[in-house]
């Protein structure tokens, strides 16, 4: 089996409140920030008759897909970067576009907060005085209620799910030592704890299954591949956090990203059976010293740290004998970078992630303050790091101070909130939405569909998500003034129901 | 305490003398803990008011 290029990207519920609006209402805030930040441009229907979210990767067929909540598809914008910014689940979610490598996909999420960020002021304009709107990159309120971060992979379909899930299981309980962002306190019934590594960690109770918002598993089943189902899976991994480090999200996808890819070759020696997965998941993210250990099938016991080492080396093996791209490489060096200094000191790591960083805020806050973990004030400056406005979010202090490293200059993060990535699908999409929006009904992760002013609609299939990038399709947009020039050049002239095109 | 006072004197792994210059590593140390304080009474001026009401009404509805 050769491996299937890494095809990656990201979605964000973002968390959202307003204060003084005593009749707040999320789904009607939610609703008010994407259509403030779509201004005037054209709405474009997101097809759903093409999703399939109750379909189930270990070929168990289908369970019923989730009943719709009323709110749900009603808004929602297509971006010219590629983006979908829609309501979900009382939330404004951002999924970014499908990017080339973990670089791409980090900088794609950064433009999310950015999109958002500026959503929020547009919204903020309709506002009475003295009411103010919040967006948090965050993953829980810190009572009970917890909304995703996730990221998706392409992958091989060949690859059978149950040895995927046996890695993967391991891997993602010892990765949230890097991917936390921090929490204050604990929260659906686990241990009391004054601060964990990560915000989701509390909310996981199954190893594997099909649920993303209750009794959430470790390793989810969704079978949704946006792409060719005989050739590729898409694998949406929802046990992570919402980052605003920038390191963060680069190392959590890249790392992700090489362990499939090694996985898909064979590259990974046996696997490492956790002896208790769901009691791994939240003891690794309630140890922020780093120094408890998990006990493994063979009564054995490893660290986090121990089981990252291995991971590491296991994907290091496999880039020696395979090559790695320059933005792998740098995966590496990160990943290796940040476990020396875990070990060593993990307030050493405070400059690249986000749950040292936020320790480290607190410690001297309650050094200053003389402050017990169940202050409010921590509770507050908990919440207050993720905010995305630039002037009140404590990440952009640290950031505006030189406490935080950064891969990304504002300019490039700017650029990407406009302008589609340029080697996938992407490309294609957020180029026609740019310049034929008006004509655009629908569209989808795999499909775009055009009013080109005829009797039938034209669908424009994009099941390839490597194709459709700057060097296919430059010149044919180009060459296409109208959307009608587009759709002939792409062969569907007929005027048929249901023409197909390719971009490819 | 007079200047001979803070420079102390120890032997490195050639066994050669080091002199160490305390009155230095102080003053780093104190800029750095003049950067903490600045930037605590910055993040300060920023940090929502009433932060126990604030809070508390932060409930969002549970997602993914």
């Amino acid at each position: 089996m050769s491996e299937v290029h890494k095809v990656v990207g990201t979605e964000t519920e973002f968390g959202i409140t307003i204060r003084n609006h005593p009749d707040f209402n999320p789904v009607v805030a939610s609703s008010l920030v994407i259509n403030s930040y779509a201004g005037t441009s054209t709405r474009i229907q997101w097809s759903y008759e093409e999703e399939s979210p109750g379909r189930d990767a270990r070929g168990f067929g289908y369970e019923p897909a989730p009943t719709a909540e009323f709110e749900t598809g009603l808004v929602n914008v297509v971006l010219t970067n590629g983006a979908r910014l829609y309501v979900d689940h009382a939330h404004p979610e951002y999924s970014s576009p499908e990017c080339y490598d973990a670089l791409e996909a980090a900088l794609y999420d950064k433009a999310g907060e950015l999109v958002l960020e500026r959503a929020s002021k547009a919204a903020s304009r309709v506002l009475l005085e003295g009411q103010r709107l919040y967006i948090h990159k965050n993953n829980s309120d810190g009572k009970g209620n917890s909304y995703g971060a996730h990221e998706n992979y392409l992958v091989d379909r060949r690859l059978p799910f149950g040895e995927l899930v046996r890695h993967l299981i391991p891997f993602f309980a010892s990765r949230q030592i890097y991917t936390g962002s921090g929490k204050v306190g604990s929260e659906n019934g686990r241990p009391a704890v004054d601060y964990q590594i990560t915000q989701r960690a509390d909310f996981f109770e199954e190893e594997v299954g099909l649920e993303t918002t209750l009794k959430r598993p470790i390793v989810n089943t969704r079978d949704e591949p946006h792409a060719d189902p005989s050739l590729y899976r898409r694998l949406h991994v929802i046990i992570g956090d919402s980052n605003l480090s920038e390191t963060q999200t680069f190392l959590k996808v890249g790392a992700t990203a090489l362990v499939l890819s090694a996985i898909e070759v064979g590259g990974l020696g046996e696997p490492v059976d956790l002896a208790h997965p769901v009691e791994s998941i939240w003891r690794v993210s309630h140890d922020p010293t780093l120094r408890s250990t998990l006990e493994l099938d063979d009564g054995t016991h490893a660290s986090a740290l121990e089981l990252q080492w291995h991971y590491l080396d296991w994907v290091s093996k496999y880039a020696e004998v395979h090559g790695v791209s320059d933005v792998e490489r740098l995966v590496l060096d990160t990943w290796e970078g940040i476990l020396t200094d875990l070990e060593r000191d993990p307030a050493s790591t405070a400059d690249r992630l986000d749950w040292t960083a936020k320790l480290d805020l607190l410690d001297r806050y309650r050094e200053r303050d003389g402050l017990a973990w169940a202050a409010p004030k921590l509770r507050l400056l908990d919440l207050q790091y993720h905010d995305v406005d630039r002037t009140r979010g404590l990440y952009h202090r640290l950031v505006a101070n030189g406490r935080m490293k950064r891969l990304f200059t504002d300019a490039e993060i700017e650029k990407a909130a406009i302008a589609p990535p340029e080697r996938t699908r992407a490309y294609f999409r957020g180029s026609c939405v740019d310049r034929y929006g008006d004509a655009i009904v629908a569209a989808n992760w795999d499909s775009l569909i055009f009013d080109v002013g005829e009797e039938a609609l034209k669908r424009v299939p994009m099941m390839e998500p490597l194709r459709g990038g700057k060097d296919r399709v430059a010149d044919l947009l180009e060459r296409s003034p109208t959307p009608a020039d587009l759709v002939r050049a792409l062969g569907g002239e007929d005027g048929r129901a249901g023409t197909e095109t390719d971009p490819s | 305490m007079a200047e001979q006072e803070r420079k102390q004197t120890r032997r490195d792994d050639s066994g050669r003398e080091v002199e160490e210059d305390q009155h230095a590593a102080t003053e780093v140390g104190e800029e750095l803990t003049e950067k903490i304080d600045d930037l605590l009474d910055e993040i300060d001026s920023v940090l929502e008011e009433n932060a126990e009401e604030f809070v508390k009404n932060y409930v969002q509805k549970g997602g993914q």
